[in-house]
């Protein structure tokens, strides 16, 4: 049977070549100039059978932190031929590189893939176990079409693996062939090695159901401020292999066509990144070739972002520790996360140009803002890898506080600022923001509080502040935390 | 010719272009190849709305009506209806439809089309083309029985299916039949693969040309088996001593059916991944003499 069915696609092949001869022959006769040229790329499939194909010179490009010893070309253990690949993946401890990780770049111009649907391979591990990722399209430049499938389930016998290619008519110019990583999370730390053999695209015409999705497929609606900026995420590629079972790709934005219902509203990059630029509401969807992806973003543009007033008072007599007007003191965190009693969320790291909130202004700079939730305590903290705070010569602390929820009457905010944390004798002194001080806010929403130092009592020791703490007991679970400095009046 | 053969394996294409054009050698070749081409009943499906009442009659409910066990014998988990949301004729298709309701009891409705008492015929040439649905627990069949089951009971009055199919395997189809002493389990069976394609994707032809000794399977033209009684004597299953074990009981008129079942012994239930509804496409059913 196999033999007849290869007996008939040569026919057609044939039939082919004839029916482009006369096509040809007719372009000469119209007078096609030598102008009309479409570039195209090699359309090879193979990768790697008994020796890398067509990959050039230099195409093995190992992941900057990865084990660089971890491949070899010539590993014995084949599925057909004499050589495949073998990877040993090191153990977790292994100073030279705890995993196994790289990507196969053609080095030169890349290949014409979009006559097939999926990379395949055969593999085999020394022990049965789960390769973290394999995939395609990264080639160290924009990535633009990488494709990844993660958790790839490897036996000890020899098996055929099957990539579906989201979108092939994407591909006219790929030289990311491969792409691979996986470390010892699921063996205990312990190494393992695999080999893959057989590496190619081909045009299987056994795959089916394509089903690409946007936002994992889910529905969300969100308000968001004018000038923001949001990557779409949760982009996946289902397709039916010939097994039955379906095949869940990682996909690259470049593979999908965005669209957004009104562009006057917001847009969408080819990098699947949105920006918000005028009032209203716009849905954003996407298709992949002619399939529509599954999932809808719906956004309204509530107009400009309602920034915390700007502070005024000379940098001279201020000490920042979290601000976009000053420079701001090093901070050992914006959230500790102390545990077990903490449950707040939000402040993480010590960045303050990389906090939760990042609100592009329309002056081209940025407004970043501490957005806790799930509040019940928090500080920030200027200790241990930090140097402790001189205040001594502030009279007040300054703090803007935007509540995010409706206040009750018994809600409250007490602030704490705490002396020489780390380092031996602590002081401390406590100020409420209670309900009707939290309530009172300008037009956007933010409490702007100025608050004497001396009215901290018990905070003793100014020369060298630790830790400045936000406490409402869960009284009040979502914060936004703008402009935290100390200032001699 | 020579491809015969070379290959013991025929191209039903090329078999046509002989009997054409050549007009019908007799080969001496060990199989015997589809080469009926009278056409003597047909349904394009071109008139929307019910199947044509002058060929076609419904098996309706779980089987009891039948005096089978709920499930038609094979535990499967759906309950046949005549509705047009499970079996009707839009733009030039059948189309039997799976849905995931509860209905008397069942958990899942489908179709099953019997040309029972409406049209049968002994010997010929059965084919139909078909769209085949997906997804594990999907069991969706073109098949024929003997009209003589009520005086002899299966499988003594016979069953040859021309195409069964698991929604969990989209590139298989199976070709069988059943007698005394082959049956069930133990039928004469053979897996047809199909290669760089897939049966959900696309319509397929699948037939058989049945003679007085052989039934030939084909898809799209590939012949893929043949059973003679020859087949049956060497495969027949004598444990538990069958009545009339290994007989040849296709020398009769048989009737078609056309189901898509969910569930039961030979599919497995549905699982998570299993979307519903599935939906069967047949373009056309021909039979030839």
């Amino acid at each position: 049977m196999r033999k007849m069915k290869n007996k008939r696609f040569i026919t057609y092949r044939k039939a082919l070549v004839f029916g482009l001869i006369i096509t040809l022959t007719l372009g000469c006769e119209r007078d096609f100039t030598d102008d009309v040229k479409v570039a195209t790329f090699g359309t090879e499939g193979d990768i790697f059978t008994d020796s890398p194909i067509g990959m050039g010179e230099d195409f093995y490009f190992p992941y900057g932190d990865s084990n660089f010893e971890a491949a070899s070309f010539d590993g014995t253990e084949v599925f057909e031929g004499n050589t495949s690949i073998e990877v040993n993946v090191p153990n977790a401890d292994n100073p030279n590189g705890a995993y196994a990780g790289a990507i196969l770049r053609i080095d030169g111009a890349g290949r014409d893939l979009s006559g097939f649907d999926a990379l395949t391979f055969y593999a085999k591990a020394s022990q049965g176990v789960t390769l973290d990722a394999i995939g395609f399209g990264e080639d160290f430049g924009e990535n633009k079409y990488q494709a990844t499938v993660t958790d790839i389930s490897l036996g000890t016998g020899w098996a055929k693996y099957i990539i579906p290619i989201p979108d092939p008519s994407k591909l006219i110019q790929e030289r990311g062939m491969l792409r691979y990583a996986t470390g010892t999370q699921n063996t205990g730390g312990f190494g393992y090695t695999f080999w893959i053999d057989e590496i190619r695209f081909e045009k299987l015409g056994t795959l089916a159901q394509p089903r690409p999705r946007i936002l994992n497929g889910s529905t969300i609606t969100e308000n968001v401020f004018l000038g923001s900026t949001i990557q779409i995420t949760g982009l996946t590629y289902t397709a039916n292999l010939p097994s039955g079972n379906n095949l869940t790709v990682a996909a690259a934005p470049s593979y999908y066509n965005f669209e957004s219902s009104d562009t006057t509203v917001a847009t969408v990059s080819e990098l699947g990144v949105i920006t918000v630029l005028g009032e209203g509401t716009t849905t954003v969807t996407a298709t992949m070739g002619n399939e529509e992806a599954e999932g809808t973003l719906i956004l309204t543009s509530v107009g400009a972002f309602p920034s915390a007033p700007i502070p005024t008072r000379d940098a001279a007599n201020v000490v920042s520790l979290f601000s976009d007007a000053y420079s701001n003191v090093p901070v050992r965190h914006y959230n500790g996360f102390f545990l077990p009693f903490q449950t707040t969320e939000g402040g993480a790291g010590s960045d303050p140009n990389n906090v939760d909130l990042q609100v592009p202004l329309t002056d081209g700079s940025f407004d970043n803002i501490i957005n806790y939730t799930s509040l019940n305590f928090v500080s920030f903290g200027m200790y241990e890898t930090v140097s402790l705070v001189d205040v001594s010569a502030m009279t007040h602390i300054h703090i803007d506080i935007n509540v995010r929820e409706s206040i009750e009457s018994s809600d409250f905010i007490r602030l704490s600022l705490e002396s020489g944390t780390g380092v031996g004798a602590i002081t401390s002194g406590d100020f409420v923001l209670n309900s009707s001080t939290l309530s009172n806010v300008d037009e956007n929403g933010w409490t702007s509080v100025d608050i004497p130092l001396s009215s901290f009592f018990g905070f003793s020791d100014p020369a060298n502040l630790g830790q400045l703490f936000f406490i409402s007991d869960a009284t009040i679970s979502n914060i936004w935390v703008d402009n935290v400095y100390f200032y001699n009046e | 010719m020579k491809h015969i053969k070379l290959f013991n394996k025929i191209k039903l294409v090329a078999i046509f272009m002989v009997a054409v054009f050549l007009n019908a050698c007799n080969t001496d070749e060990t199989q015997v190849v589809a080469e009926l081409t009278n056409l003597v009943k047909q349904d394009e499906f071109n008139i929307d709305g019910a199947p044509d009442s002058s060929l076609w009659t419904y098996d309706l409910g779980n089987g009891t009506d039948q005096g089978l066990e709920p499930g038609w014998g094979n535990n499967e988990l759906q309950f046949y209806t005549d509705r047009p949301e499970n079996i009707k004729v839009e733009n030039g298709l059948l189309v039997i439809t799976a849905r995931e309701e509860a209905l008397n009891g069942a958990n899942y409705t489908s179709a099953r089309l019997t040309s029972q008492g409406l049209f049968d015929q002994q010997y010929g040439r059965f084919e139909a083309r078909i769209r085949l649905p997906l997804g594990k627990g999907i069991w969706p069949a073109f098949w024929l029985l003997g009209n003589d089951c009520n005086e002899n009971p299966w499988p003594q009055c016979g069953e040859i299916d021309i195409m069964e199919y698991l929604g969990d395997a989209p590139t298989v189809i199976l070709g069988s039949a059943h007698g005394p002493g082959y049956n069930a389990g133990d039928a004469i069976s053979k897996e047809y693969e199909i290669e760089n394609d897939r049966f959900d994707t696309g319509f397929h032809v699948f037939g058989i040309e049945w003679g007085p000794d052989y039934i030939n399977y084909y898809v799209d033209g590939d012949l893929y088996q043949s059973i003679t009684p020859e087949t049956l004597a060497e495969e027949v299953v004598l444990d538990g001593d069958p009545v009339n074990a290994g007989e040849w009981v296709f020398n009769r008129p048989f009737y078609m059916i056309i189901n898509m079942a969910v569930g039961g012994n030979l599919p497995g239930s549905p699982n998570a991944q299993t979307e519903f509804p599935q939906r069967m496409y047949i373009d056309y059913v021909r039979v030839y003499n």
